[in-house]
């Protein structure tokens, strides 16, 4: 008998990705992807099951459903799109309760959560490998990390509790890809990213394409546990910069905060806090434990890049002509 | 496998538009389309060799660096360098770095305080120069990966002390320098430095304004009583001569998550011991400061 998956967030970028992944494999045998509007690209045969934002009501469509599978890839870590209380009930109340649902039936047997790497944080002495054992040694000073870290102790609290249920996180690197709308995406679409004057971390990218390979390896094999996803190596923010062909707009180093409040309100530029600490230090991790498990990349973090640089050029290339046409035709 | 499983998957249905399996792929190996030569650890040989060539003249001229016994250092493989630390703004890292990435050609990484990270342009330099933040798991990775790890187990205690106690070695810390060794199952390097400690004396220390300033201490240095605020920045022109002691391989198998604290620490002790040792008799060598 194949798989039964849910996934959530459907009409997100991410929840109709994975659903496309999934409807891939010929294991899987119903795709449901559940959200309070219907997904925004055309997909085969996920069933789409309207439900409200914090899926309150997501007991019942598990139990109509009978999934065994609910994939929950579609936590908010960009906090120019959604912040404050709006945040906090989309993530963690949204995880809480998917979590009920999740024990509510018999049916469920394992639950997959996308989470990201923001979670480890990045302070001067952190270490610059993050294992997926390893804790984080600031405090979260901004909202989007505040609120992983609360999803992935109720995660674990979930975990304990249900010792029979296959509990999966992955901690994503900062994901680069064509269909990925992000802070970091945006800046390098635009042709100008943030960065903090004299300092140049070193970051890790993961191409999207891993990153949605993870996610179906992980639902594929069942395989319970934490793992980072994230390409090989790091390098520095300007040469992701260069690489994307986009300019460095230096921030002061110090007030950083205040000076890119504005700016990123006035939409200028996408520094929204969870990503100046990252700006400031960087970040790493460690990618051994999902490899181990069987997973390969197709991807470096130089790769990464490379492949978002070459995509973003080859969809703005396609889309002058189209442009160029009407304007014709009109 | 994954792999095959992402090659196995016609291209119409590739998430992303991409030409398939490069032949770096078919090898095993995936294409990184690196733009620098700015590793995983921030270093870049580029700017390395460019800041050696900078500082040429000053470990030739100035310094007059000499070493003894360079071949102990292992030619490949990862190992951990421990050396004394000295001075107000202590040269011997600088020395220990050039010297072994000229003579031997391989990289040497700086274990350091992370308080260089937090400066714009200083932070970043230092980690384009092979700095690296002090923490266990850098260097136990560094180690893993084969390369040579420069550490200061006496740390700032040791630039910090007062002139009347030059040369006598400070705590080695908590001897977590030695558990890392075992942990990687690498050699541990003693490196005595005779010198430093004349290049930059510390006369007094200025605790308040260390505080103020985030810093480990502020120093005031005979530098500067001789040659007013340049002598901040310029060491004395003192001989600097190293000598490498005997790798010490410790018995403790590696890879273990824990060592019986004793041990560690008695492994530590003997290797501050013997660094004294080697140090008090380089020092009983040597004729003048100056001279060597």
């Amino acid at each position: 008998m194949g798989r039964r998956v849910l996934v959530t967030g459907l009409a997100t970028s991410w929840g109709a990705q994975v659903a496309k992944a999934l409807e891939a494999d010929s294991d899987v045998e119903l795709v449901v992807g559940v959200d309070r509007e219907a997904p925004r690209m055309t997909l085969e045969r996920t069933e789409h099951v309207p439900s409200d934002g914090s899926y309150a009501a997501l007991a019942r469509i598990v139990a109509d459903t009978q999934v065994d599978t609910i994939v929950h890839p579609s936590l908010v870590l960009d906090s120019t799109r959604v912040s404050g209380p709006a945040l906090h009930e989309l993530n963690v109340i949204g995880t809480t309760n998917l979590l009920a649902a999740a024990t509510a039936g018999t049916s469920v047997r394992q639950v997959v959560v996308r989470s990201s790497t923001l979670v480890y944080g990045s302070a001067l002495r952190d270490p610059v490998w993050w294992g997926e054992d390893m804790v984080r040694t600031s405090p979260a000073s901004n909202e989007v990390e505040r609120s992983l870290v609360e999803v992935e102790a109720c995660l674990a609290d979930f975990a304990e509790e249900n010792p029979g249920m296959q509990v999966s996180l992955l901690r994503l690197a900062e994901v680069v890809g064509p269909a990925v709308d992000s802070p970091v995406t945006r800046c390098l679409r635009r042709g100008i990213v943030p960065c903090i004057a004299g300092f140049d971390p070193l970051v890790q990218l993961v191409a999207q394409e891993d990153a949605l390979g993870a996610i179906e390896l992980v639902v594929r094999r069942q395989l319970p546990g934490t793992y980072n996803v994230a390409g090989d190596g790091r390098l520095p923010w300007s040469e992701v910069a260069a690489i994307c062909g986009a300019r460095l707009a230096p921030l002061p180093p110090v007030l950083t905060t205040v000076v890119a409040a504005p700016l990123t309100q006035a939409g200028l530029l996408d520094v929204p806090p969870e990503l100046l600490s990252l700006l400031r230090y960087g970040t790493g991790a460690d990618n051994q434990a999902l490899k181990q498990a069987g997973f390969a990349y197709r991807f470096t973090s130089a790769g990464a890049a490379r492949n978002f640089a070459q995509a973003s050029q080859s969809a703005s290339q396609s889309a002058r002509p189209a442009s160029h046409s009407s304007e014709v035709t009109a | 496998m994954a792999r095959d499983r992402l090659d196995d998957m016609p291209t119409a249905e590739a998430l992303v538009p991409l030409p398939r399996r490069t032949p770096a792929l078919a090898e095993g190996l995936l294409a990184d389309p690196r733009l620098s030569d700015v590793d995983e650890w921030g270093r870049s040989e580029h700017l390395r060799s460019l800041a050696r060539r900078l500082y040429a003249p000053v470990y030739r001229h100035w310094f007059r660096v000499e070493w003894d016994g360079l071949d102990k250092i292992p030619a490949e493989g990862g190992a951990l360098l421990v050396a004394n630390h000295a001075g107000a703004i202590p040269p011997d890292a600088l020395v220990v770095m050039h010297g072994i990435e000229e003579e031997m050609g391989r990289p040497v990484y700086g274990l350091s305080d992370d308080i260089f990270k937090e400066w714009p342009v200083v932070g970043t330099l230092w980690s384009r120069l092979g700095g690296v933040g002090a923490h266990p798991d850098n260097a136990l990775r560094l180690l893993r990966q084969g390369q040579l790890v420069l550490v200061f187990p006496e740390g700032t205690r040791a630039t910090s002390k007062p002139w009347a106690e030059r040369y006598q070695l400070r705590r080695f810390g908590r001897g977590g320098f030695v558990e890392i060794a075992m942990r990687a199952g690498v050699p541990v390097v003693p490196i005595a430095v005779v010198g430093a400690e004349e290049s930059m004396p510390v006369i007094a220390t200025i605790p308040w304004l260390a505080r103020l300033l985030r810093v480990p201490y502020v120093p005031v240095t005979l530098n500067q009583a001789l040659l007013g605020p340049l002598g901040t920045f310029v060491h004395l022109p003192v001989k600097i001569r190293l000598r490498v002691l005997d790798p010490v391989r410790s018995a403790a198998p590696p890879g273990q998550s824990r060592y019986p604290r004793a041990m560690v620490l008695e492994e530590a002790e003997a290797i501050r011991a013997n660094l004294q040792r080697a140090i008090y008799a380089m020092l009983g060598e040597r004729r003048s400061v100056w001279l060597g």
